[in-house]
């Protein structure tokens, strides 16, 4: 059940729109965001119950639900909400206010792939497909899962062995230097 | 409409437009432009030889493309007066010079081709504007397809096909291949309640016609299944509630408590995709027709003609009223009045409520020998006037004009039309202008004796 407590019950609405600038009251609860989302299935909460959630204040419920991890942000919800709500944004502000709270992700995979991910671009300042497909799969101790995939999408140059390097590497490593300053700073 | 053509205290003047209107209430002068029709309203006998007869086939207006009409035509079945108007467009005769057809048949010698537009200048007292409505043009809405996928349509479409009289004869059919549908998905709020398209308000009749033609659809064909996506059912009035829980329990309409995302055709049928909302999933429907609920908009040229009445409108093009709730039916100027969806949304109902309003407040006006106004609007002062004339530039009601007193041009209130806003004894660099009531001097004794309050109360200090 949830509890509605007046004194507080604007708390995250406010935050919200503090962090990305988006009022989540303007929503009509339409559902259109659910109607288009492509991980609607998969999600806990459906898009427009993350809105009413931060309507109603329920920060408990919202940043424990995997939808913010497995969220793709697409962007399909932001673009057709006839309310003009960026709701890619707001499920990125409340990743942010779920990090800030130290609540661990529930979704460990979305956690390995985005630091399999991550790693990739700091070492090439772009991604390599293939090293990506095979750590991601391992560290899910799932090796051969997109193996059958693999001579296909070859034979059509999708996969290169080595991977490729941008030209100013040291330029991105700056970046995560400076990133990880900034939350060090914090 | 066909008694009002029949009234002998009731001139119509169709197929006009008005060009301009000068004066004020009680005095309107209107001028008058009638379209030629070419054929002549005197002769006609409304025996519609002519447009059996005519060879030009043009898409009809009417019926929104779905049937032909003739280039010679009545717009519709009941159109007053009975008497058709040709196309010149599309007209066989007026673009390439032959054909004359209509006018060898027409018994009565009716069809007259040289016909010109004619221009004139009436004197009205007073004025009811009633230009109505247009619908929402769907195909903005990408992921829906409309334009894109032919059995994708507005409920005027299926109204038209739905009408005995109609271009499929009551007949409801796929537009694409002819067939009964038996899935129908109606998708509601298509454009109102849509910031994002510019229409944030509710059309306020599409709830009620959905669940109309659900009902008809299933008394019609029994075959038939229909799915109704809906934000709020909105069924504020006498039975309403009660005709959309019919539809519902005895015809048998599901609604579905959320909005259509997309829509995408496979194997030549749709595939909606949109959400229930109530069990938080999406729900994917094989639809063989989807009927959009379009957005009620303002007639595209509603602006200009605001402009020729000088009456206000909002933000969307709609004329706004006096006061939302006590002159309901009264535009800003006085004499003018409002009715049907030229004001706002408004179902059949509300429209013959607010005309008949309107109609009984021009009566009151008509009725007396004098007129009441608001003692509270501007006077001058021609003594002091210069004649600068910079009042008449600010008065949005134009209700001031120019005058010569004493061989001086001085300026001088009409009236009837000042509302005592206050602009032109704003503007008044000699203090000639003021407002009855709230003259320069009163507002500086009020201005004055706020003061004093405050001093002797000490609740201002001045530093002396």
């Amino acid at each position: 059940m949830s509890y509605l407590n007046s004194q507080d019950i604007h708390k995250l609405r406010n935050r919200i729109l503090s962090i990305s600038g988006e009022d989540v009251s303007k929503c009509i609860q339409c559902g259109k965001c659910t109607a288009g989302c492509p991980i609607s299935p998969e999600m806990d909460l459906q898009p427009n119950q993350v809105l009413r959630l931060i309507q109603i204040n329920d920060e408990d419920a919202l940043l424990r639900c995997s939808t913010i991890w497995i969220c793709a942000s697409c962007q399909t919800c932001s673009v057709r909400c006839p309310e003009e709500i960026d709701i890619a944004k707001i499920m990125d502000s409340l990743r942010k206010l779920a990090l800030e709270a130290k609540i661990p992700v529930g979704e460990e995979k979305v956690v390995k792939f985005d630091e399999i991910f991550l790693d990739s671009i700091r070492k090439r300042g772009r991604v390599h497909e293939l090293e990506l497909v095979m750590k991601y799969n391992l560290a899910l101790r799932q090796p051969f899962k997109d193996a059958h995939l693999g001579p296909v999408m070859f034979t059509r140059g999708k996969l290169g062995i080595l991977g490729h390097k941008i030209k100013e590497v040291g330029k991105i490593k700056e970046i995560f230097k400076n990133s990880r300053r900034i939350k060090q700073m914090e | 409409m066909t008694e009002s053509s029949h009234d002998e205290n009731i001139e119509l003047m169709t197929y006009s437009e008005i060009v301009e209107v000068k004066g004020f209430v009680g005095n309107f002068d209107v001028t008058i432009r009638k379209k030629p029709r070419y054929v002549d309203l005197t002769k006609c006998t409304g025996c519609g030889l002519c447009t059996e007869k005519c060879p030009a086939k043009v898409p009809s207006e009417w019926n929104l493309g779905m049937g032909l009409r003739k280039a010679i035509y009545k717009p519709f079945g009941q159109a007053v007066p009975n008497v058709p108007v040709i196309d010149k467009e599309h007209c066989t005769f007026f673009t390439k010079g032959k054909c004359k057809v209509c006018q060898k048949l027409c018994p009565a010698g009716a069809v007259d081709y040289e016909q010109q537009e004619e221009v004139v200048t009436k004197k009205f007292g007073a004025i009811i504007v009633a230009t109505g409505f247009t619908q929402f043009d769907p195909s903005v809405y990408g992921e829906y397809g409309a334009g894109k996928f032919k059995d994708v349509i507005t409920g005027l479409h299926l109204e038209r096909m739905l009408d005995t009289s109609g271009p499929t004869g009551g007949h409801v059919v796929r537009p694409s291949d002819q067939k009964e549908p038996k899935n129908i998905v109606f998708i509601q709020c298509v454009g109102s309640r849509d910031e994002s398209k510019g229409h944030p308000y509710c059309s306020r009749i599409c709830c009620m016609y959905t669940a109309k033609q659900a009902i008809l659809l299933k008394d019609h064909f029994p075959e038939t299944q229909s799915y109704i996506f809906y934000i709020d059912i909105r069924a504020g009035g006498k039975n309403y509630e009660e005709f959309v829980k019919r539809a519902q329990r005895e015809y048998g309409a599901i609604y579905i408590r959320g909005r259509v995302s997309k829509i995408y055709e496979t194997n030549g049928n749709l595939i909606v995709r949109g959400v229930d909302t109530l069990t938080g999933k999406q729900v994917e429907i094989e639809a063989d027709l989807v009927v959009l609920a379009t957005a009620i908009v303002p007639q595209p040229d509603a602006i200009e003609l605001a402009k020729v009445l000088n009456i206000p409108y909002d933000q969307y093009g709609f004329y706004s009223e006096a006061h939302p709730k006590l002159q309901p039916v009264e535009s800003v100027t006085k004499g003018i009045f409002l009715t049907g969806s030229c004001q706002f949304p408004k179902d059949i109902p509300d429209s013959v409520a607010t005309t008949g309003a309107a109609s009984v407040r021009t009566c009151e006006i008509l009725s007396k020998d004098e007129l009441i106004l608001d003692p509270k609007i501007a006077f001058v002062n021609p003594d002091i006037c210069s004649g600068c004339l910079n009042c008449v530039e600010v008065c949005p009601f134009n209700a001031i004009e120019s005058t010569v007193v004493d061989g001086r041009t001085v300026a001088q209130v009409i009236p009837t039309l000042c509302h005592g806003c206050g602009n032109c004894a704003s503007t008044c660099r000699t203090s000639a202008v003021n407002v009855s009531g709230f003259t320069d001097d009163q507002i500086y004794a009020q201005v004055a004796s706020v003061f004093e309050i405050l001093k002797k109360e000490s609740l201002l200090e001045l530093s002396e």
